[in-house]
């Protein structure tokens, strides 16, 4: 078997050449993405029962295209998640610029009670939101977009401190003798605030811009209990397209959700990345 | 870092603004729950707090006892399991060459990024009868009575009649199966971080001493990836414990854990007192997780001298 041999020999610390780890690496792999592929590939099949490959089509995505009510789910998830966004960024970015500029009482608590959102679990926010917005009489039945409000302040609950804690981080590297050198040339508190101080935040906002999008977009749990039968959202949807039959539209529909999502987040990884090198190397 | 005092002004106009959201809109809304868990239900949708532990009493009823023992279960065998995979994952992606390190650990969290609810649903087509394990299976079977009727046996039917897919959908090891799927990430993650930063000649040291790899592995390098075990052990059980997706989907109707019990209460059984409380012991019991956590790592970094 001269194929597997090595034509150095492994040093003892060379572990990413044995072959032990290499296999449980790439079966690991094939568990990770087999389902997926999988999933997606057949959005492309001919076939309805689709158990096994009957040839191209993309017949399933044409059906979802001309499914009203998934298309208005989409809708509705898209508005969702932009003023989610829109808001979660503005939140964010106040509590970042609080917690890394103030000493004050309470600090601790505060800090605590903004890391909450992350750590309890989804269940749980999801029926408190539940409770809360049948307890103070949320009205109902109101015309769009304005029934997506409930939906649209529960993901704000739990995004915003995803994007205050992302701006805080960027937050560290900015040189506070910039903003004293604005202010000791004339600025005020504000316009140090929008000319020195923002425009260093900006690819923390960027970054957590897109992760409260992604957040939003794929939200099952809390929106499962926040949404009322007139406010339905994509993975809503596709939920009760799942439980009532697997359909390649299913398919179809995740596909373009997976799509959407992952291009997002690469988008975000990217940027960050770039603006990295970017620093590095103009020596920042 | 300045006093609040210096600039009151910017200060309120900064703060203000969230922590009343978080208040409104996030405190207040776990405080309802917390007093519906000390209320009593009385009527279709009256609820009144009269302050009863009944609510938290039930949960020791043994039919609920049961879920929470069953859920304690599945999210145990659950993080058993993505240690086991994780650790050496982990341990390969550390050793890799500087250059792959980023992509191998993106190949990891990619499917991360897709829907918690698709990669759920993805797993149904894999696991079905008529799924992928299954055909794999089957051909399997085939090739095997290929083999035995050329080695002259094929008469027997040493391997059955015909070929048997099969259950893996809709029961536990669906859902302990589809909990590993989905949260594998959050073990590599930490474990990765752990090993990265790993003293290599350390290792060196215990090969150059005579252990063996082996050896070297459980004494050396096991010992000092604790507080990445510990981290990823922690942030993999919680969300395993409070899932709902994966029992929902790919489970039995054996298969309720305890978010399947809250949502229930939350929906089909309107009892929202008793879900209440059953969404606080799930609360309490993160929390304790979490103190956990912190307890462990502050006792490892008093170790290391830090």
């Amino acid at each position: 078997m001269a194929f597997f041999r090595p034509r150095v020999p492994i040093g003892a610390l060379e572990y990413s050449r044995r072959w032990s780890l290499r296999l449980i690496f790439l079966v690991t792999l094939v568990f990770l993405y087999a389902p997926i592929v999988t999933l997606i590939a057949f959005s492309f099949n001919d076939s309805r029962r689709n158990i096994v490959w009957k040839g191209f089509t993309l017949k399933y995505y044409e059906r979802a295209l001309q499914n009203d009510e998934l298309l208005l789910a989409f809708a509705n998830s898209l508005t969702i998640a932009f003023f989610s966004t829109l808001i979660s960024v503005i939140l964010g970015a106040m509590v970042a610029l609080l917690l890394w500029r103030f000493r004050f009482p309470l600090k601790a608590p505060l800090e605590g009670a903004m890391a909450l959102p992350i750590v309890i679990p989804e269940i749980c926010m999801g029926v408190a939101m539940l409770a809360f917005f049948a307890r103070v009489g949320w009205p109902a039945g109101l015309p769009w977009p304005l029934n997506l409000s409930s939906i649209t302040i529960a993901h704000i609950s739990f995004s915003f401190p995803f994007v205050a804690m992302i701006v805080r981080a960027r937050l560290v590297s900015f040189n506070r003798e910039l903003e004293e050198a604005a202010k000791d040339l004339g600025a005020s508190e504000w316009e140090a605030l929008r000319d020195v101080i923002i425009p260093h935040m900006r690819p923390g906002l960027i970054a957590g811009a897109l992760l409260a999008f992604t957040l939003s977009l794929d939200d099952f749990v809390i929106t499962f209990f926040t949404s009322g039968p007139e406010t339905v959202t994509f993975p809503i949807k596709v939920y009760s397209m799942v439980r009532f039959s697997v359909t390649p539209e299913v398919n179809a529909a995740s596909t373009v959700l997976i799509v959407i999502t992952v291009c997002l987040t690469a988008l975000a990884m990217w940027y960050q990345n770039r603006l990295a090198a970017k620093e590095k190397g103009t020596g920042k | 870092m300045e006093s609040w005092r210096r600039n009151p002004l910017f200060f309120w106009i900064v703060g203000l603004p969230p922590t009343l959201w978080l208040v409104l809109f996030f405190l207040v809304p776990l405080g309802l729950i917390w007093l519906f868990s000390f209320s009593d239900k009385r009527g279709i949708i009256d609820i009144e707090l009269t302050w009863t532990l009944a609510n938290y009493a039930r949960s020791l009823e043994w039919l609920y006892l049961e879920i929470f023992l069953k859920s304690f279960w599945m999210a145990g065998a659950t993080t058993v399991i993505a240690l086991l995979v994780g650790f050496p994952i982990a341990f390969a992606i550390s050793f890799a060459p500087p250059k792959a390190k980023p992509w191998l650990l993106l190949l990891i969290i990619l499917p991360f990024w897709t829907n918690l609810l698709i990669r759920t649903y993805a797993l149904i087509a894999v696991l079905r009868s008529r799924g992928f394990v299954n055909f794999g299976l089957e051909w399997l079977w085939d090739q095997g009575n290929w083999v035995l009727s050329l080695a002259g046996l094929g008469g027997y039917q040493l391997l059955g009649e015909r070929f048997e897919p099969l259950e893996l959908l809709y029961n536990n090891f669906a859902v302990v199966f589809g909990l590993v799927y989905v949260f594998l990430p959050f073990m590599v993650l930490p474990l990765y971080a752990a090993l990265d930063r790993l003293d290599r000649s350390y290792i060196e040291a215990s090969l150059d001493l005579g252990a063996g790899q082996l050896r070297s592995f459980f004494s050396v390098v096991v010992p000092m990836a604790k507080a990445g075990v510990v981290s990823g052990v922690i942030i993999t059980f919680i969300p395993a414990l409070g899932s709902f997706l994966q029992s929902d989907l790919l489970g039995g109707p054996d298969s309720q854990i305890i978010a399947n019990v809250i949502e229930r209460q939350f929906k089909s059984a309107n009892d929202w007192p008793y879900g209440a409380a059953l969404s606080f012991i799930l609360m309490y019991l993160t929390f304790f997780a979490l103190a956990l956590r912190a307890v462990l790592s502050r006792g490892n970094r008093d170790a290391e001298g830090l």
